[in-house]
């Protein structure tokens, strides 16, 4: 009796593996949190789910990884975080997920963006690329019609045309809330399109050239004359709210955001949102961006095994039919899967996915510029210091929005922050 | 022996009492400190490992050289001072309101100070979102209705909004610490005043005000401390922004240690927030001295 109670207290009886995951409080993701019985029932496993903000997240999991503590043994990051950790080190590569995972099937462009030197340190949950999103029913009223590949241009003038706010209606909805995953990936596209680029091939800082300047300009003249009062404290999920609101006539922003406006209990523009290419102003490149969410696995983690097999589940072709015939098929995880886009059912239930794929796959995140520049990323600069610079250059320019300070004035100091950021940076 | 040992030097016996939790605290102080003043000095980012070396003055040098620790310690003093202002003043007046006789006061006090109960954060948020939001705000229906048009409060005077959400947080606790203050002055006192002829006015010149001075003092003392790492508020409503207007010391940090992961450069900013907690403190403890003398 005695020996069974101290070989009870020295070895306790072998409990449920368990493994901690952390992630987004983005809709997909919550939605795999409640799947995730299912992977539980299948493997044995105990799931400890730790859902956070995205800014919450990445701070969390920064410091977490880069002080080589094992919080966690699944965390969820997106492009830019993935090749840079994979490059330090800090995860496990994914590369052996099995035959039968069909890495084939991952968009190209998705899964070499979560890698480092052609190894994946991640495994896309969800991709996106960006967009326009219109109203048809005021377009139709007003006698507009957007075009499938609109111009910064077209797009002042529909805003112009369609401004109404004395009933709530604001001709053009963008991000205004500065951070480098806000604002910045907005106005990097932004940027891109009307020519510039973020350092020249010398790494020095490019954000007093005429691009930025024509760029930055638009953005606060046209949001200032036809953007909702209080942009600057609007985020994407600000944003969208407003534009599942009905407030916005149109709205350039992430394609994940469609299938939430297609859901009548959650939107009122169900019926009325229309979809086109994101706008050009002067040349293409980089005018939309891509970005994927993926699930990976930190060096530290003791359970390594245990979190592929759930990385596994968790983006299989197998999750994304179950999350379609459970769930409906508006809420499966869209980009990141070549299948998905060959469900018939999807097809039906999202006709906004035949344009996200195209957009995905048009989005050439090594060339995001129609100059030559020395880094990756479209909507943002696939560098450790990127955080900090967009950070920065993000408030300054909100300075700029808020009319507390001019483009020029405002690019000069953010020029100026970069400089300072990439000080000692010996390239 | 061991008695006649402790009659002898009591003093000696009870601080070796004393020491075991004297010495907690002052490691529970110095062991931070001390990592701050350490890591101050390296040159230490997360983001890019192996690379932590002695750095010497390097980023105090690159902190003091740089617009922002002059705006965010600017906008930290402004914000104290204003902060202080309203709560100080809001708060005279309200406990004088609540000295007074009238129906329903106990109810009435305990809806007064009912606001400092809320947490930092969710009274930011219902700021935020419920009362200053430009769309659908309690203010902006109220001045939209007037024919004014919304006002962007965050946007447009983000010192200003947050100093309006602080009051409304922190003018409770004035009237916490005055309202019973100034019931302890003696009604005779008052009575005398009043029938030598003193109208509500001069009573509150010459005998309640001076009486509250030294209340007063006690409340813009701990305030300072709590508004000098004001925080939660920033963070919820402007994000330090728009640029960096409405940025203070204790944003700036953050935005170095948790935005930049700039441990080092945090650490210098940590410093320099201590220097001039201790330089506004010292001002403060002369200020506070001054008025209890003048008081006696």
């Amino acid at each position: 009796m005695s020996a069974a109670l101290l070989a009870w207290l020295v070895f306790p009886t072998r409990r449920r593996p368990e493994l901690t995951v952390s992630t987004v409080n983005n809709s997909d993701m919550i939605l795999m949190q409640q799947l995730s019985s299912d992977f539980e029932k299948e493997s044995g496993v105990k799931l400890n789910w730790v859902v956070l903000g995205e800014n919450i997240l990445r701070q969390r999991l920064t410091i977490d990884i880069s002080t080589g503590s094992n919080t966690f043994d699944v965390i969820t990051i997106g492009s830019y975080e993935a090749p840079l950790w994979g490059e330090r080190g800090w995860l496990v590569p994914l590369d052996g997920l099995g035959a039968d995972y069909d890495y084939d099937d991952i968009f190209d462009v998705i899964r070499e963006g979560l890698s480092y030197q052609g190894r994946m340190y991640a495994a896309p949950f969800y991709g996106e690329s960006s967009f326009t999103y219109y109203r048809k029913d005021l377009f139709l009223n007003a006698g507009l019609e957007m075009p499938l590949q609109p111009s910064y241009d077209q797009i002042r003038q529909f805003a112009q045309k369609l401004h109404d706010p004395q009933h709530g209606v604001y001709g053009l909805c963008l991000r205004g809330e500065p951070g480098w995953g806000q604002n910045m990936a907005y106005l990097s596209t932004l940027v891109n399109t009307f020519g510039g680029r973020w350092l020249d091939l010398g790494w020095k800082p490019q954000l007093t050239t005429a691009p930025w300047v024509d760029a930055i300009s638009f953005y606060v003249d046209v949001l200032n004359h036809y953007g909702p009062p209080g942009v600057i404290t609007d985020g994407a999920n600000e944003n969208r709210a407003l534009f599942a609101n009905g407030n916005c006539a149109q709205w350039v922003d992430a394609t994940s955001a469609a299938s939430y406006f297609l859901d009548p209990s959650q939107s009122r523009v169900a019926s009325s949102t229309g979809f086109a290419k994101a706008p050009i102003a002067r040349v293409p490149n980089g005018a939309a961006w891509v970005w994927s969410w993926g699930l990976a696995i930190p060096a530290t983690s003791k359970r390594a095994a245990l979190a592929k097999q759930f990385i596994k589940w968790a983006t299989s072709r197998r999750y994304v039919t179950t999350v379609g015939e459970r769930f409906g098929w508006l809420r499966v995880p869209p980009g990141s899967r070549k299948s998905t886009y060959e469900i018939a059912a999807y097809l039906k239930a999202a006709p906004f996915a035949p344009l996200v794929r195209e957009a995905i796959l048009n989005a050439d995140y090594r060339q995001p510029s129609a100059q030559p520049v020395p880094y990756v990323g479209i909507q943002y600069v696939g560098i450790p210091e990127f955080q900090a610079i967009g950070t920065e250059v993000g408030q300054e320019i909100s300075a700029a929005l808020a009319g507390r300070a001019t483009v020029q004035e405002a690019l000069a100091l953010a020029q100026a922050e970069t400089e300072r950021d990439l000080e000692g940076r010996s390239k | 022996m061991s008695g006649t040992a402790a009659t002898r030097s009591p003093r000696f016996h009870t601080r070796s009492l004393l020491a075991p939790s004297v010495f907690a605290l002052f490691l529970w102080m110095v062991v931070p400190l001390a990592m701050t003043l350490w890591f101050s000095g390296r040159r230490y980012n997360l983001l890019r490992p192996g690379k932590t070396v002695f750095a010497g003055w390097e980023n105090y040098g690159s902190l003091l050289t740089h617009r922002a620790l002059w705006v965010a310690m600017g906008n930290t003093l402004f914000l104290v001072a204003l902060v202080l202002a309203i709560t100080l003043v809001l708060g005279t007046l309200l406990s004088i309101l609540l000295d007074q006789d009238f129906p329903g006061r106990q109810v009435c006090r305990l809806l007064v100070i009912a606001p400092f109960f809320v947490m930092p954060t969710v009274s930011a948020l219902i700021w935020k979102n419920m009362l200053m939001n430009p769309v659908f705000g309690f203010f902006a229906w109220i001045t939209r209705s007037l024919g004014i048009g919304a006002i962007e409060y965050f946007s447009r005077m983000p010192l200003f909004s947050i100093a309006i959400v602080m009051g409304w947080e922190w003018t409770p606790f004035a009237v916490l610490i005055l309202l019973p203050a100034l019931q302890s002055l003696n009604p005779e006192q008052v009575e005398a005043a009043r029938l030598d002829g003193a109208g509500p006015l001069a009573l509150f010149r010459h005998i309640q005000l001076p009486h509250l001075l030294r209340p007063m003092a006690v409340v813009a003392m701990i305030e300072t401390i709590f508004f000098l790492s004001l925080f939660a508020e920033i963070y919820v409503t402007t994000d330090g922004g728009p640029g960096l207007a409405s940025t203070n010391l204790a944003y700036l940090i953050f935005r170095d240690a948790l935005l930049s992961f700039d441990v080092g450069r945090a650490s210098a900013g940590g410093v320099i927030a201590i220097v001039l907690a201790n330089i506004v403190g010292l001002f403060l403890m002369r200020l506070v001295g001054r008025n209890l003398e003048d008081v006696r």
